[in-house]
C-alpha cells in the first residue's frame, strides 16, 4: 500500500466511523432522550404512557403526603396554571421541600399521575426551573397590570 | 489594597502575555529568531509569576474573609475552617477562571524552563501560542469576570460555601482537574507550532508526549476522585450519572487517551503525524468546551446565559477564536506536513489506530449527547435531557469492544508482527471468559442483567490479557522496565474498573424502608438494626446522627449516617455512612423522619464497588510509572554525557 493512500484511507475510515457514531447517537436520541415538560405543557401534550419525560415545576405547598410504608411520597408539581400529582418511592434529595423547584424523571401512569424514578432538586436554593421562572414573572406582571 | 494589587498583577500578566505572543510569532522571521527566542522564555516565566501572584492575592483575600470584595462576600464565611476558605476561592466562577488561567501560565513557564533540548523555533512558537491562549482568558477575567471587584458598602456577613462542596476531597478536585484540562493546552500549543513550522516529527512528538501524559494522569485522578465524591456525597449510590458536568471532564480524558497513544506511535515510529496534530487540537478544544459548559452557566438552562450574556458570549467567542483558528491553520498548513512512515496490519501501530478510532467514536457520541440538548433548546426552544439511558445504550457496547481491543494492541510488536502472537493469550483468556459466563448463567444472571454479565466476563478476560505482556518480556519481574509496568498497570486498571462496575450491577443488594429506633430489616444476607438517633454539632452545623448496626455471618459493624443542617448558607445535607470490607462496601443513608416517628433508611451492599475507583487510580499510577521511566531515561542520558568529564577530572 502506498504511503499517500494510507493517509487517505485512514482519513476516510475515521470520517465513516464518526458519521456512524452520529447515526447511532440519533437513533438512541429517538428512543431515549427525555423531553422537559412543565405541568401545563404535559397536560397539553397528551403524552403516551410509557414515554420517559422530565417534569419540572414547583412542589405545591401543603401537597406533600407520605404512604404507610414510610418511603413512598405523593406531591403536586405546579407551574401556577396546572397541577400534576407525582408519586415517588425513595429518599428525596436534601434540597427537596414544599414550595421549591423540582425536576422529576419518569412517566405517566394510566391513572394520570406521574411516577417519578428520580427526583432532582437543584443545588442552588435560589434555583427555579427556567420555564417556571419565566411564567412566574409573566404572572407577576399581569397581576401588577391589574 | 490586596484586591487592587491582585488586579494590577492580573493586568501586568495580561500585558506580558501580549508581549510573549508577539515575541513568539516574530520567531517565524528567521532574522528575528535568535533575538527573541530567549525573550519569549523570560516573558513566559514573568507572566506565570504575575499570574501566580494574582491568584495568591485572591487566596489571601479568602483567608482574611475580606467582605469588601464581592466574590469573598458571596462565597466565604468566618465560621468555615481554613481549608474550605481556600477551597471557596476556586469554588466559584471568577476564582476558578483565575485558577484556570494561572495554571495555563504556569504550564507555559514550565515549558520555558524544562524543554531545553526541544527545537528552539518550535518551542518559541509553542510559547507564543500558549501566551495567546492566556491572553484571551486574561481578557475574559479583566473585562467581564473580575474576581477582585469591590463591594461598596462591604457586606456584614459572607454567604459561605455550598455545604455539598465542603469536603476535603472536593477541595482539591477542581485544581487537579484543571491541571489536567490546562496541561493539554501545551499539546495544543505544540500542535500549532508544528503546523507553523511544518515540522511534525519524532522530536516534536517526544517534546509533547510528557505533557500529554502528565495532563492525562491529572485528568484520570480528577475524574476518579470526582466520581467517588459524587458516590458518597450525593447519597444515590451511583458513581457516574452522565451529567453534562461529568461529560465535560470525560471528553478531554477520551481525547487525551487517544492523543497519548498516537503521540507514542509518532515518537516511536514516526507515523500518524497529521492524526496526532488533529488529536492535540481536539483534546484541548474539549478542555475548553468543558470549561465553557461548566463555567458559562449554560447547563442550568440556555436562558441562564441571559443572566450575564457577556460572560457566556465572551467564552464562546474565545472558543470560536481558538478552535476555529487552529482548524483554519490546520487546513492551510496541512499540505506542508510530510507523510510519515506507514504501517502494516498486524502491528502495534495498527492496534493503536484502531483504539484511537474507537475512542474517537465514543468521544463523538458523548459530545453529541452533551451538546444536542443545548442546540435543540437554542434552535427550537424544545427542552430535553439526554441522560444515562442514552449513554448506556450506545456507549456500553462500544466501551466493551474497546476494552477487548485495548490489551491486544499492547501484545503486538511495533512495525510488523504475526497474528500468531495473539493465539495463546486469546485462548487462555477465552477459557476464563467461558468459565465465568457459565457460572453467571447458572446463577440466572444472564436473564436479569445480560450486559453486566457479559461485562464481568470481559473484565476478567481482559485483565488476563493485560498482564500478559509481562510474560512476553522473558525477564524477571523486577528487571522489566518501568514503562512496560506502567502500560500493564494502566490497562489493568481499566479492567479492574470494569470488573467493579459489572460486579456492582450484578450483585448489589438494596434496602429502602422506614424504621423506628429499635426496629430491624434485611438487606440481602445482611441484618440491619436501627439502634438510635443522637444530636450532634460542629463549627457551622447541627446534625442528627444515627447508630445503625449491620451484621452478617458473625461480622458486625455500626455505621452512623447523619442529617446535617448548615447555617451559612442554610442547607440540609445527608451524610452517607460507608463501611469498606474486603468483599465490598456497605452504604447507608438516613432520610427524613415521618410524622409517625419512623426514619427513612436507604442502604446498599455493593460487592467490589471499590474496584471502580481503585482501577481508576491504578490507571493513573500506570501513567505515573511511565513518566518516571521518561525521567529516569533523561537522567541516565545526562549522566552518560557528563561521565567523560568526571573521568578527565579524576585523571587530572
Amino acid at each position: 500500500m502506498q504511503a499517500k493512500h494510507q493517509r487517505l484511507i485512514l482519513g476516510i475510515i475515521a470520517l465513516v466511523a464518526v458519521i456512524a457514531a452520529g447515526f447511532l447517537a440519533l437513533i438512541a436520541f429517538k428512543k431515549q432522550a427525555a423531553y422537559f415538560y412543565t405541568p401545563t405543557d404535559a397536560v397539553k401534550a397528551h403524552l403516551p404512557l410509557n414515554r420517559n419525560i422530565r417534569l419540572g415545576g414547583m412542589v405545591e405547598r401543603g401537597s406533600l403526603t407520605r404512604e404507610k410504608d414510610g418511603v413512598t411520597i405523593h406531591f403536586l408539581v405546579t407551574d401556577n396554571y396546572q397541577k400534576i400529582p407525582v408519586a415517588y418511592r425513595g429518599i428525596v434529595p436534601d434540597l427537596f421541600r414544599e414550595g421549591s423547584g423540582v425536576v422529576a424523571d419518569g412517566h405517566f401512569e394510566p391513572s394520570g399521575s406521574f411516577m417519578a424514578e428520580t427526583i432532582l432538586a437543584k443545588h442552588d436554593e435560589r434555583y427555579m426551573p427556567p420555564m417556571t421562572q419565566q411564567q412566574a414573572a409573566a404572572t407577576q406582571t399581569t397581576l401588577q397590570e391589574k | 489594597m490586596i484586591a487592587e494589587s491582585g488586579l494590577i498583577f492580573l493586568w501586568l500578566a495580561a500585558m506580558m502575555a501580549l508581549l510573549q505572543s508577539l515575541f513568539g510569532i516574530s520567531v517565524l522571521n528567521n532574522r528575528l529568531e535568535n533575538l527573541f527566542s530567549g525573550a519569549v522564555k523570560i516573558t513566559a516565566i514573568i507572566q506565570a509569576a504575575l499570574a501566580l501572584a494574582a491568584f495568591a492575592m485572591l487566596l489571601w483575600l479568602f483567608m482574611r474573609v475580606d467582605l469588601s470584595v464581592m466574590l469573598v462576600a458571596e462565597n466565604d464565611h468566618w465560621a468555615k475552617p481554613m481549608l474550605y476558605r481556600l477551597a471557596a476561592s476556586w469554588g466559584n466562577h471568577e476564582g476558578s477562571m483565575l485558577l484556570w488561567v494561572t495554571i495555563l501560565s504556569f504550564c507555559g513557564a514550565l515549558l520555558a524552563l524544562f524543554s531545553g533540548k526541544s527545537d528552539q523555533k518550535l518551542l518559541s512558537l509553542a510559547l507564543g501560542s500558549q501566551a495567546f491562549l492566556a491572553l484571551g482568558f486574561f481578557a475574559f477575567l479583566l473585562f467581564v469576570s473580575n474576581p477582585f471587584t469591590r463591594l461598596n458598602p462591604p457586606a456584614s456577613e459572607g454567604l459561605g460555601l455550598n455545604p455539598l462542596l465542603q469536603d476535603p476531597g472536593l477541595a482539591f478536585h477542581p485544581p487537579t482537574l484543571y491541571l489536567g484540562y490546562v496541561g493539554l493546552s501545551v499539546a495544543f500549543s505544540f500542535a500549532v507550532a508544528a503546523l507553523l513550522t511544518g515540522k511534525a516529527d519524532r522530536d516534536f512528538a517526544k517534546s509533547m508526549r510528557v505533557w500529554v501524559l502528565g495532563a492525562w494522569v491529572f485528568l484520570t485522578i480528577g475524574i476518579t476522585a470526582g466520581s467517588y465524591w459524587a458516590y458518597y456525597e450525593l447519597g444515590w449510590g451511583g458513581f457516574w450519572f452522565w451529567d453534562p458536568v461529568e461529560n465535560a471532564a470525560l471528553m478531554p480524558w477520551l481525547a487525551a487517551t487517544a492523543l497519548f497513544h498516537s503521540v507514542s506511535v509518532l515518537a516511536k515510529r514516526d507515523a500518524l503525524r497529521v492524526w496526532t496534530l488533529v488529536l492535540a487540537v481536539t483534546a484541548f478544544s474539549m478542555s475548553m468546551i468543558g470549561t465553557f459548559l461548566v463555567r458559562s452557566g449554560i447547563l442550568v438552562s440556555v436562558h441562564a446565559f441571559a443572566v450575564d450574556p457577556w460572560r457566556g458570549s465572551f467564552i464562546l467567542g474565545l472558543l470560536g477564536l481558538y478552535i476555529g483558528g487552529a482548524l483554519a491553520l490546520f487546513a492551510l498548513k496541512i499540505g506542508k506536513i510530510h507523510q510519515g512512515n506507514h504501517f502494516v496490519l498486524p502491528s502495534r501501530e495498527a492496534g493503536l489506530v484502531l483504539n484511537n478510532l474507537f475512542l474517537g467514536v465514543i468521544l463523538a457520541i458523548v459530545l453529541i449527547g452533551t451538546l444536542y440538548p443545548l442546540l435543540a433548546e437554542l434552535i427550537s426552544g424544545e427542552k430535553l435531557s439526554v441522560g444515562a439511558p442514552y449513554f448506556n445504550l450506545i456507549i456500553t457496547p462500544l466501551a466493551l469492544l474497546l476494552c477487548v481491543l485495548m490489551p491486544l494492541g499492547a501484545l503486538l510488536r511495533w512495525k510488523q508482527d504475526n497474528w500468531m502472537t495473539l493465539k495463546w493469550p486469546i485462548q487462555i483468556s477465552a477459557y476464563f471468559f467461558i468459565i465465568i459466563e457459565y457460572a453467571l448463567y447458572l446463577k440466572g444472571k444472564w436473564a436479569t442483567a445480560p450486559m453486566a454479565s457479559l461485562a464481568f466476563g470481559v473484565a476478567v478476560a481482559v485483565a488476563v490479557l493485560c498482564i500478559w505482556p509481562l510474560f512476553l518480556q522473558k525477564k524477571k519481574l523486577w528487571r522489566i522496565r518501568l514503562n512496560v509496568w506502567g502500560m500493564v498497570l494502566a490497562h489493568l486498571g481499566i479492567a479492574v474498573t470494569l470488573c467493579g462496575i459489572a460486579s456492582t450491577e450484578l450483585f448489589s443488594k438494596e434496602l429502602l424502608t422506614a424504621l423506628k429506633p429499635g426496629q430491624q430489616a434485611n438487606m440481602g444476607s445482611w441484618r440491619v438494626h436501627f439502634d438510635r438517633v443522637m444530636p450532634d454539632m460542629g463549627s457551622d452545623w447541627t446534625a442528627i446522627v444515627s447508630d445503625i448496626r449491620v451484621e452478617r455471618w458473625g461480622h458486625s459493624f455500626t455505621l452512623h449516617p447523619a442529617l446535617r443542617h448548615f447555617t451559612n448558607p442554610v442547607t440540609d445535607t445527608s451524610e452517607t455512612a460507608l463501611k469498606t470490607t474486603e468483599a465490598g462496601q456497605l452504604y447507608l443513608v438516613l432520610g427524613q423522619q415521618a410524622d409517625d416517628g419512623r426514619w427513612q433508611i436507604r442502604g446498599w451492599w455493593k460487592p467490589l464497588v471499590t474496584f471502580i475507583w481503585g482501577g481508576g487510580f491504578l490507571t493513573a499510577f500506570g501513567g505515573i510509572l511511565i513518566l518516571l521511566d521518561r525521567l529516569w531515561e533523561h537522567l541516565q542520558k545526562r549522566r552518560r554525557k557528563s561521565r567523560p568529564d568526571e573521568r578527565q577530572r579524576l585523571f587530572l
